[in-house]
Order: structure tokens, then sequence, then C-alpha cells
């Protein structure tokens, strides 16, 4: 029976995707480890400042794992929730686990939280970089729906692998702000078609900016990541090489804007995408059964 | 400041250094030993093809100059708020080069992060926040997001963002609070070579922030949170 | 324009029937707009206390009828109730209060 996991708390989403029972949470809400920042705005804590980390089993494999509460704030990354993130990627450097998962839903750094917030991004990046360094992949799931943007859409980028639904969306700015900077010609932030074409898990899935596309289900989430748990690909000169060719090579090619073909299908059409147009009404099945031209850049 | 009238005082008249864009790079002597020097102009907004420049650099200097210190300017509102930017992945492409930074930094290369006008929010992330240690000039100032937006995207009242913003070291942009909570290594104030030979034998590979944070007063429970994990039962 | 005046904190005891054993901690709901979380944890003595964080200002009255209502349905004792909140109605509130108590060990529907 299919469960979304769009649908389901963080909590859920731990409790659901790994092996029954063996979630272990460090720093639980008993332990009100809560933001010191919101108070002065009015604004209620959360009693895990919106994620919860911890270690459990996967297939049997341990795995340390952390999940963003998209609801809370937004899934924004403040100094607690920060903390607990470069906390467990520490342990991890350490306790040498067969991978970490991040359950991502956020968008980047909690405005709330301003300059706190902005650092702990950029620590947590650094820890998940040091984690990558060691051996250990670090595997980002992302279905949830508030996305995963911001400084958490460039941290995902570090991490070894990818898991998106096509309902997912990976992305640095939202729409929104896009729209409020340069008009709805820009970017019309309510065109939901758009803003999936844009950011969404069948886009990201066609140019290799996530590695895996799955159903918004909880159980494809947990078959995804049990591949992914032999996907550490630690990052070397010659990985980077091949990253600068692939983005450059994408940016030469991207096509200009035209009055006859939206820019997403016109950069599916030289990806090798047979029939562009109809990518948007196709299941993730019939995505996973097109031959393109992507495969050689994954 | 300007970046030509720091990199005069920094390398002399005969720099080298070129802008292009608003992409600066060039190849320094300081103090007898090269330095690779990249950065923004004219508060930059980094799409993916100035991201793509900029890793260029420190990928060229990773293959052809090993242990050569790298020095990163920086000036910049941040990321392209442009949908083809968007299409195209611009989280990856700053991703890479903060990768690329990264690299270069496991590798042997100190690196150095000076923000000399503006730094906002991804431009940050995948630049100074990602060297060794990012140090700044006194004037210098960083945001998360202009107010304006902020105000939309919080539903905060502008005029509450902005008193925050003069009073509240969490918003004040003011680079002595991002010294105080670890942020900012040190501010450059006095003899600027002085400073940048300070940073380049005070580079170590260690991230600091959370402790200095801690330490300075200005972020009291990153260090302590994270260590509480490692402790945990 | 000044800050605002913050969270406002309320809280209530009521005297109840102690819960024979400690329990691990129970957590139920999430801190969103209209929602919010309710924990659980075992405490000395034998009152029900009840600790409330909100967002939305002026509804003491209300709240004390609802936590009213709950403890005549479930006259717990030895319990500590912790709340934050974001604006969520009377009927959210009841909801989860009433999905905490399910998951106290030994609990009846």
């Amino acid at each position: 029976m299919s469960l979304s996991y769009a649908e389901c708390t963080a909590r859920e989403r731990l409790a659901l995707l790994l092996d029954a029972g063996s979630f272990h949470e460090w720093l639980p809400p008993s332990e009100r480890l809560t933001s010191p920042h919101l108070a002065q705005l009015g604004v209620p804590c959360a009693f895990d400042d919106g994620v919860a980390i911890g270690r459990a089993t996967l297939a049997g494999r341990t795995v340390f794992v952390a999940a963003q509460e998209g609801a809370f704030m937004g899934g924004g990354v403040g100094e607690v929730h920060g903390a607990k993130l470069v906390g467990l990627l520490q342990r991890a450097l350490r306790d040498r686990p067969t991978a970490v998962l991040l359950l991502a839903e956020s968008g980047g750094v909690r405005l709330h939280e301003a300059n706190a917030g902005l650092i702990a991004v950029s620590e947590v990046m650094r820890s998940v970089l040091d984690v990558r360094a060691a051996g250990i992949p670090v595997i980002t799931l992302i279905g949830g729906a508030n996305g995963c943007f911001g400084g958490m859409g460039i941290v995902a980028r570090c991490t070894d692998y990818i898991v998106m639904s096509d309902s997912g969306r990976l992305a640095m700015s939202g729409p929104e702000v896009i729209e409020a900077s340069f008009g709805v010609e820009e970017f019309d932030s309510r065109d939901r078609a758009l803003v999936w074409r844009t950011t969404g898990g069948k886009h990201r899935w066609l140019t290799g900016d996530c590695d895996e596309l799955v159903e918004d289900d909880v159980q494809a989430f947990r078959e995804a990541a049990i591949c992914a748990l032999s996907a550490a690909k630690p990052v070397t000169s010659a990985l980077l090489e091949t990253e600068h060719a692939l983005l450059s090579a994408r940016l030469r090619d991207m096509p200009p804007p035209s009055d006859d073909l939206d820019d997403a299908m016109a950069l599916w059409q030289r990806l090798g995408v047979a029939d562009a147009q109809r990518i948007p009404d196709i299941d993730v099945a019939a995505m996973h059964a097109l031959r393109v031209a992507t495969e050689a850049q994954r | 400041m300007k970046w030509n009238t720091l990199v005069t005082q920094l390398f002399g008249p005969f720099h080298g250094m070129r802008e292009v864009g608003d992409f600066l790079q060039g190849e320094v002597l300081f103090e007898g030993e090269l330095l690779t020097v990249i950065g923004t102009t004219n508060h930059a907004s980094i799409g993916v093809r100035l991201a793509l420049a900029q890793a260029r650099v420190v990928l060229d200097t990773i293959s052809q100059h090993p242990g050569r210190p790298i020095l990163l300017l920086i000036d910049t509102q941040g990321q392209q708020l442009r949908r083809r930017d968007e299409l195209l992945g611009i989280n990856r492409a700053m991703a890479h080069l903060g990768m690329c930074i990264d690299l270069a930094r496991r590798n042997g290369h100190r690196v150095i992060g000076l923000v000399y006008d503006q730094a906002l929010s991804g431009g940050f992330i995948t630049s100074g926040l990602i060297a060794d240690a990012c140090d700044a000039l006194p004037e210098a100032e960083i945001r998360v997001m202009r107010i304006p937006a902020m105000a939309r995207v919080t539903k905060l009242p502008e005029a509450m963002l902005t008193e925050l913003s003069e009073s509240n070291p969490v918003f004040a942009p003011g680079v002595g609070n991002y010294v105080a909570m670890g942020g900012v290594r040190a501010l450059w104030e006095g003899n600027l070579q002085v400073a940048l030979r300070a940073a380049l034998s005070e580079a170590t590979g260690e991230d600091r922030r959370a402790r200095d944070g801690a330490l300075r007063g200005g972020r009291k429970l990153a260090a302590d949170v994270a260590q509480r994990v490692l402790n945990a039962a | 324009m000044s800050i605002p005046a913050g969270l406002e904190i309320l809280d209530f005891s009521f005297p109840g029937q102690r819960i024979a054993d400690t329990f691990a901690p129970v957590l139920v709901g999430v801190v969103g707009s209209g929602n919010l979380e309710v924990m659980l944890e075992s405490a000395a003595g034998d009152d029900c206390t009840v600790r409330i964080e909100t967002s939305a200002r002026g509804f003491e009255p209300i709240w004390r009828a609802v936590l009213a209502d709950f403890h005549e349905r479930h006259p717990l004792g030895g319990i500590r109730i912790s709340i934050n909140d974001m604006g969520a109605t009377p009927a959210v509130v009841g909801l989860r209060l009433g999905q905490a108590v399910a998951e106290l060990p030994g609990a009846s529907s």
C-alpha cells in the first residue's frame, strides 16, 4: 500500500523508512534544546528545533540519520538545528556508520536567526565534506512539500547521492523571491507546472542534478536509500574536473530563449530526450524507461 | 574600498590583477611567495557562469601550483535571481565552486577569504565560509537577505526587521557581529599587509567557528550542542 | 514599530491520580501555523502540570476550558504536559492531547 512521503512528518518518515523500531534519537525533545532566538520575535519554539537526529539501521546496516521537519519554520536551519546536524556528522567521523542519511526538507537559512543561521549552514556544509572525505557516503532524500532550497540546496549537492521524488523540489532561490525581484515575467511563482519544470524531481533527474527518481512513496525512498548505501563518491580533482566539464557544457549548450519552446523542454531536448513535451505527464516508471543521452552524464 | 585600491595596498601597483565583468583574478607576489587571487566586484550577482569561472581558477591552481595559497576577495549580492540560473542548477554550480575551494584546502593550499565590501547568502557560503578562515575589512557588511525580501518571506514587518538590524547581533549586518559569532576570524584594521601575513600564517585546516562563537560570546549554543551529540548515549 | 511582546506563557495545574510507572516522553504534533506540539513526561507528585508557550496571545480562558475538559476525561497525575502552540483551534488542541494520551503505555482508547 502506497504511503505519501510528502505527507508524512519528519518523525513519521524516520519511523517508516528505517528498519522498524531501530531509530535511537540523540538530543530528543525532552532535552529541550530549543532556539534562543525565536521568543524575541514572538515565535514559538519546537522542542527538537525542527530536526530529529540519531542512529538507526537500514537493511540491517548502521546509519546515522537526520530528518528536517518542514512544517516548523519551513525547515529553516537555525543555530541549534544546524549544530545538531554538525554534531551528527562529526559523530559519524568518529563512529564510522555505513552512511549518513539526510531527510532534507528546508528553505535554507532560517531567516528568523539570520546571521546565526547563515554560519550554521556553512558549518553543516564543511562537516558534510569532512564525512564525504572520510569515505562515508552522505545520502540526501528530497521529497517534502517545502522542497530543499537555499543553503540546503547547496549542501545537498555537496553530498554523495541525492534521491528525489517527482514531487520534490531542489533549487537555490524560491520562485517567490525571484518573482519579487524581477517580476512575474521572469518567474511566475504561481505557475506550478513551470516551478516543477524548473526545480522538480523529473527535471533534476534528467539533468543529473539528482541521482535517483522515485514515486512519492516512503517504501520507494527506503529502497533507493538502501541502494545508495554503497554509492560513496570521494571528492577528487578528477571528479571535480568531470563535474566542471559537465556544467560548462550545459551552460554552453543551453538553447537561447525561444517563443516556440519552453526553456526546460528545450534543455531536455538538447539532452537527448525524445518527447520533451510529454515529460510532465508521464510517471516515474516511464521516466526510467526513457533512453536518454543523460545516462552518460551520471 | 575599491578592489584596485585594496590590491595595490597589498601587492603594489604592478599587481597584474585584472577585472573581466565582475570577475577578478590574478597571480600576485606577496613576501616572496606567489598567491592565486580570485574574487568578485561590483556587488556581483553570482550566476552559473561566474561560479564556474571562479571554480576554473581554483581547479587550475590545484593541478598546476601545488601548495600555493589562494586569496578570495569577496564583494557579492549573493546568487543570481534568475529562472534560467535555477533551471541550469545554480545550487549545483555553487556547490561545485565550494567543493573546489574545499578540495584546495584538503590538498594543502591555504585558502583565505576577505569580505572587502559586502557578502550575501549563497555568495558567501560558497566563498568565504568554505575557506580556511574568512576575514573582513571593518566597513564590510554580511547579510542573509535584503530586508524587503526577508519581510515577504518571514511575514515579519519591514520596520521590525530594520529595527532588529540596528540593535540585534543576530540581524545586524556589521562584520563585528560576525566576528563575535565566529563566522569571521578577524578584521583587517591598520596595515593590510600585516593582516594578510597573519591570516596566512594562522590558517589551519580545522573549523574553529563554533568554538570562536562560544569563546567570543556571540553564538553560545552551537559548539555545546554539537559536543552533546558526540557525548550522547 | 516596537518588537512584539513575545510569546504568552500559561501555566495550569490539576490534581490527578498518579500513573503507576514512569514512562518515556511522548511527543505528538508539529509547531506549524494553526498547529501545536504536545509533550508528555513523567513527573514527581500526583498533579498534572501544564505549560503552554503560544504565539496566539489572550486565550487563557479557552485554554483553561479545554484543559479542564481534557482532565475530566483523562484524570492523569504525576505527569507534565508541555505545549508549543502556533494558533491551533481548540479542536486541534483537543485532538493532539488525545493523540498524546493514546501513546502512553497502558492507554485505553
